[in-house]
């Protein structure tokens, strides 16, 4: 049977895991490794023990903020911020959900405003956040003004062929 | 020259002054810009946080819209140019994903156009010296630090950005405009991008260091190419920490002296009109 390792090797596609050395170079420069559970290095080691469950339900890869600075920096190219990429969409798939369920319930209705109209509305966009969070004040104090400036649009703005952009989230559903 | 233009969602909504001086500067360094077709969204972090086929083949229906063109395509978004180049990166490298992703799209990918931002294309296309010499009011009192980010420079094989750790090219132009740009140790770090609004207490932690090493450097404002990087920057700092936060195009259009440049400094959410007088720069 695959492990664990196997399994996100796979699905990294690149440098495997196994080739990190835990210098924790990714660590010290992570900008979010202070608001984590495990730091990324740990995440590594937790992968090679097979610790599947932790992994997949830990806060650390949902405040990956993907800003590759590990990766940057890896000095055997261990593509960590990939990995995280890879243990997210895992997490969604292994029906095991989200730790932190606003970052991914903020995924969720980014992307349902592109499939709507191929474009992004960001009114809509969060509204539809706001509802599905149930985070209804946060920020609401500035929406009136960023409504004045000109910042979010009444008329949601749209691509012509949006059959084509629904066709891209069909087709790339994960089955 | 002429490019292809890739504006993405963020600047046709909360950076719109993005876009607005883009074509101002564009239009006054002889850079032509045409639309890319009907283009759709870039799928951005949400995209590649969830599903990794449909991160590509959002930015490959873009990308195969302007080999149309067949020009450069400018991507003044730092996080749509990222995601441009990713798609290209991977769909340069993996034949079956390549294979795949022309399924999703139904249509050919050619990878024969450059994926450029516009920091590159002024600072290397036009150059610093015909920049300066198109100066008609140079910025003198403003004192920026240039803030990279994330986006533009990693991972740096696939951004290809010159001197990623420690980056130049917004700094020369903002000095080519009469900026007295101060050094300072940030350039690349990182805003809190997308947990903006979802992890808020993190981001406004960042942004707060920021803004604090950008005073320590001796700092009245702070330049971005990012429309995510402005949003935080601009919003989410805490009351007392805030410096004006400026595209660097807003810049170059008022040292330029373009029509309509005043304009965009209206809809910052931090007004930096305050400091613009105070310098007689508006």
């Amino acid at each position: 049977m695959e492990t664990f390792l196997e399994a996100v090797n796979k699905k990294i596609h690149g440098v495997p895991l196994q080739a990190c050395y835990h210098c924790r170079k990714c660590s010290a420069g992570c900008p979010t490794a202070p608001h984590m559970e495990y730091n990324p290095n740990k995440v590594i080691k937790m992968i090679q023990n097979g610790q599947k469950d932790k992994v997949l339900n830990s806060s650390t890869i949902w405040l990956c903020l993907s800003c590759e600075t590990c990766i940057t920096r890896c000095p055997n190219q261990v593509d960590i911020a990939r990995m995280m990429d890879v243990l997210r969409q895992m997490a969604i798939e292994s029906g095991v959900g989200a730790h932190e369920p606003n970052v991914l319930k903020f995924h969720e209705a980014f992307l349902a405003s592109i499939k709507r109209g191929g474009r992004i509305n960001e009114m809509m966009m969060t509204v539809h956040y706001k509802l599905k969070s149930g985070d209804l004040l946060s920020d609401v104090a500035m929406a009136p003004g960023m409504f004045l400036k000109g910042k979010l649009a009444l008329l949601p703005p749209r691509t012509k062929d949006v059959k084509a952009v629904k066709n891209i989230f069909e087709k790339t559903r994960s089955k | 020259m002429k490019v292809s233009y890739y504006p993405g969602c963020s600047l046709h909504a909360t950076g719109k002054e993005y876009d607005q001086s883009m074509k101002a500067v564009s239009r006054a360094l002889n850079i032509e810009l045409k639309e890319v077709d009907d283009w759709s969204c870039c799928g951005a972090s949400s995209a590649h946080s969830t599903n990794f086929d449909l991160s590509i083949a959002l930015p490959a229906r873009n990308l195969i819209a302007a080999e149309k063109d067949a020009m450069d395509v400018m991507v003044p978004c730092a996080a749509c140019f990222n995601r441009f180049k990713m798609a290209e990166h991977y769909l340069k490298g993996d034949k079956d994903l390549k294979a795949r992703i022309e399924d999703v799209v139904g249509a050919k990918y050619q990878g024969g156009i450059t994926i450029r931002n516009p920091i590159d294309i002024i600072y290397n296309e036009i150059g610093i010296d015909a920049l300066a010499a198109k100066v008609v009011k140079p910025l003198t009192g403003l004192k920026p630090v240039s803030y990279y980010g994330c986006l533009l420079l990693r991972p740096p094989e696939v951004c290809e950005f010159e001197n990623y750790e420690n980056p130049f090219m917004l700094d020369k132009l903002m000095g080519a405009i009469g900026a007295d740009v101060k050094n300072w140790s940030y350039k690349t770090d990182c805003c809190g991008g997308s947990l903006s609004i979802s992890k808020t207490a993190i981001v406004v932690d960042m942004c707060n260091k920021l803004m604090s090493a950008a005073k320590e450097a001796g700092a009245n404002c702070v330049i971005t190419a990012c429309p995510m990087c402005m949003a935080n920057l601009d919003m989410r700092p805490s009351v007392g920490m805030k410096l004006p936060v400026f595209y660097f195009t807003e810049l170059i259009s008022l040292a330029l002296g373009l029509p309509g440049s005043a304009e965009t400094f209206k809809s910052h959410i931090f007004d930096p009109q305050p400091l613009l007088n105070q310098l007689r720069l508006i």
